[in-house]
Formats: structure tokens, C-alpha cells, sequence
């Protein structure tokens, strides 16, 4: 059987596949980062956005062959050690930019890879475009927006 | 997804090596509509050669050319300076392909060897008349695009490059289906040193074609009021729930005509 060795949230793994494993299966069942949802499985919704080598992307629609020698960020990897929260998730929690949860990892994951490609500054329809490819069943956007907005400065001056 | 074997090559000898010895062995660029194809249970390959350790990545801008590699992602090419410089349509195109995941993975040559219907790039390589680079030879895009995601590629053929001579004036529009995303309608229109050209994707049965008669009108005025009159016949053009023939129709001369008004 194959073998892909990559790097998930900092941490070297080296994992036993099928060619025909997709990336957000070996996150969620053989890594156990069930962090990562499986939405609609055909790359529309979003809920599967992880970082791959730096850039978001559809772990479900990436094989983990694929994967091999990449650097994965997922939503388990973005609190600090002690359990402080990213700046995106902080807001998220701040302006309630949650309905039933679903979506929220894909969309922490999509909103922190548009903040970082938009140093200078988003503006709200900039960040609504930004969104197009992470659906929110519980249409809660409204939140979302602004939580990414207030994060960016955040953020930006951390940087 | 049918299991199947897995390569990834180091070379493109080794690449068309593999395609060639094995008719049922399939290439995988980004995988944006490919892996979803698979997860359908729609193909079967006997084995996926992955083409992203050829180095066929980068964007040169040299005299009027713009020379893309065939696995340069859509995010490259809709962020590149030299690209917006050169030719800024072709740049919004590519930035308005998908969404921001997707477009860190798709490529443009995944995206022409596909040929999908309503898919963006190839209406920009047909109107800008590009030239599409294979492992073995050069294909005007003229006779690249042969119908319904068919290519003049041979079996094994690898797609290397995408070169676009720089036009004098250049846009793309598109018309959404405000579910899916994808072009309903969607129009390129380019004045070029061959005059003007257009092409329609989306649209078409046949996939990305070129409209003739808007050409003509745009020969000697290349302006939105040049094409106003000139209608489009729905016989060969698609109609499901989405949209009737009749209304793709029309709707290839009310985005023509913005095109044509953003080209400026």
C-alpha cells in the first residue's frame, strides 16, 4: 500500500494510503482531525478548506498522494499551545459569526487565507466575493463579514 | 472514486512515456474537474500521472507574447503584474474562475485539455487566437477546441504551454448561473492584429465557438453599438432548466455587447 508522509499542523506524519484516498479522509480518519467536515464531497461548499503549503484548499477534492511532502494547516492547528485563540476564531466567537457550526472551519480556513492575500485592507463586498466558495446552510453570513473585518486588523498588526 | 495506479514523473519524456504506453492511463494537472469526475465513478484510468513535478509552471511576457506554462494555477495568472499589464482580461478571467480554493489548485491547461463547455479559458485562448505548446508540436487554437470536451490532443499528448499574443483591446464577460457559478453565457471579445474576434463559451453544443458575424460588424467599428443589430441563432446552442436556447441567444448579444463597452 502507498505511503504519503506530510506535515500536518507542524507535525511530521507518514500515513498508509490508497491512490484513490482523498486528503480530508486521511485528516479525519487516520489523523482523527475530524476538525475538517465532508459537506457536499463535489467542491462547492467549502466546509473541507484546509491550507495547503501555505493556500487554501478543497481537502476533498485532493488526493492524499497529492498531499505527499506538502505542509497542511487545519483548524486544529491555528490555537496557540496554551489555548489562545487565532485572531479569526476570536471573532468568530466575538460576533457570533456561527449558526449551527457546519460550515465554521471551512469558512475560519477560507477568511484567514483572504486576510492574508489582502494586507492593505478588504472591503465588505471584497470579503462577500472572498466567500464565494464556502456555503453557510443557516445563511448566517451577515456575522461571518463582519468577523472577518474585525479580524483583519488584528491580524495585520500581529504581523 | 475505482482505485488506480499512481505516478509522478520527473520529466515530460517520462510523463509521455508513461500516457503513451498505457491507453487507459490518464494525466491529472489540478485536478478541479477530474478527481471530481473520478469521485463520480465517471472514468475508470488503469493509472493517474501526475504532471506536477514537470516544472511546467511560470508566466513570460516577451515582445507581444504571453507564454503561461500549462500548470500555472488560476490564482498565478489572475495575480500576475506582467499578466495585467499585457493583457488585463485575461488576468480578470482567470480571477474570476471558480472560487479562491479552487483557483490555488486549477490550471490552465487542465482547463483547455478539458474543454468544458462552459468553461473560461478556452474562449480567451480562441478570441486572443493563442497557441497552444504540446510536448510535440503547436496547435493554433483555431483547431484546438473540436467540440464538446474534445481537443485535437492525441492519446498521451501533454499540453506544456499556453502562448497569447497581446491585443490591442481585450474583455471578458460573463453571464453566471447564480447557483453553480458557472457561464451561462460567456464572452470574449479581442481586437487583434487579425482583426476582431469573439468567442462564446457556455453557450454552444459544441462547446467555445467563435461568432463570425459579430466579427464582421466589429471589423471596421469595434464598438458595443457595431453589434447591436446582429443576432445569434439559437439552433446550435444549449437549452436545459437553466436556460432555453433562445434565451442563451440572447443573452450572446447582451454580454457581447458589454464586452465589448468594457474592451473600451
Amino acid at each position: 500500500m502507498p505511503q504519503v508522509t506530510l506535515t500536518v499542523n507542524g507535525k511530521q506524519h507518514t500515513v498508509e494510503v490508497e491512490n484513490r484516498t482523498l486528503l480530508v479522509e486521511v485528516l479525519r480518519e487516520k489523523l482523527a482531525l475530524t476538525g475538517t467536515h465532508v459537506g457536499c464531497d463535489t467542491s462547492q461548499c467549502g466546509a473541507c478548506v484546509v491550507h495547503v503549503d501555505g493556500v487554501s484548499a478543497k481537502s476533498c477534492t485532493m488526493l492524499a498522494v497529492q498531499a505527499a511532502g506538502t505542509s497542511v494547516l487545519t483548524i486544529e492547528g491555528l490555537a496557540a499551545a496554551d489555548g489562545t485563540l487565532h485572531p479569526m476564531q476570536e471573532m468568530f466567537r466575538e460576533h457570533h459569526a456561527l449558526q449551527c457550526g457546519f460550515c465554521t472551519p471551512g469558512m475560519v480556513m477560507s477568511a484567514i487565507d483572504l486576510v492574508n492575500n489582502h494586507p492593505a485592507g478588504l472591503t465588505e463586498q471584497e470579503i462577500r466575493d472572498g466567500l464565494e466558495g464556502n456555503l453557510c446552510r443557516c445563511t448566517g453570513y451577515h456575522n461571518i463579514v463582519k468577523a472577518i473585518a474585525a479580524a483583519h486588523p488584528l491580524m495585520h498588526a500581529k504581523a | 472514486m475505482y482505485d488506480f495506479a499512481y505516478q509522478k514523473p520527473a520529466s515530460l519524456a517520462d510523463a509521455v512515456k508513461a500516457l503513451g504506453a498505457d491507453s487507459e492511463a490518464k494525466a491529472l494537472a489540478g485536478g478541479m474537474t477530474y478527481i471530481p469526475v473520478l469521485k463520480q465513478r465517471l472514468a475508470k484510468p488503469s493509472t493517474i500521472v501526475d504532471l506536477s513535478g514537470l516544472g511546467l509552471t511560470g508566466i513570460t511576457v516577451t515582445g507581444g507574447t504571453v507564454t503561461i506554462g500549462a500548470m500555472t494555477t488560476h490564482v498565478a495568472v489572475a495575480n500576475s503584474a506582467a499578466v495585467k499589464a499585457a493583457i488585463p482580461a485575461l488576468a480578470a478571467l482567470a480571477g474570476g474562475i471558480g472560487d479562491e480554493a479552487v483557483r490555488h489548485r486549477g490550471t490552465i491547461g487542465g482547463s483547455i485539455a478539458n474543454n468544458d463547455p462552459a468553461a473560461d479559458y478556452p474562449a480567451a485562448a480562441l478570441a486572443l487566437g493563442a497557441t497552444i505548446k504540446t510536448d510535440r508540436r503547436s496547435i493554433k487554437a483555431d483547431d484546438f477546441f473540436t467540440g464538446l470536451f474534445s481537443t485535437a490532443l492525441e492519446q498521451g499528448e501533454i499540453v506544456t504551454a499556453v502562448e497569447f499574443p497581446v491585443a490591442a483591446k481585450a474583455a471578458y464577460e460573463k453571464f453566471r448561473n447564480p447557483a453553480s457559478r458557472y457561464a451561462i453565457v460567456g464572452v470574449f471579445v479581442a481586437q487583434t492584429s487579425a482583426g476582431a474576434r469573439v468567442a462564446v463559451t457556455g453557450a454552444g453544443q459544441g462547446g467555445v465557438f467563435r461568432h463570425t458575424a459579430m466579427e464582421a460588424a466589429l471589423a471596421g467599428n469595434f464598438s458595443a453599438a457595431a453589434i447591436k443589430g446582429v443576432t445569434t441563432s439559437p439552433a446550435d446552442l444549449n437549452g436545459d432548466i437553466h436556460a432555453s436556447s433562445e434565451y442563451r441567444a440572447h443573452l450572446v448579444g447582451v454580454i457581447a455587447g458589454r464586452a465589448v463597452a468594457k474592451a473600451g
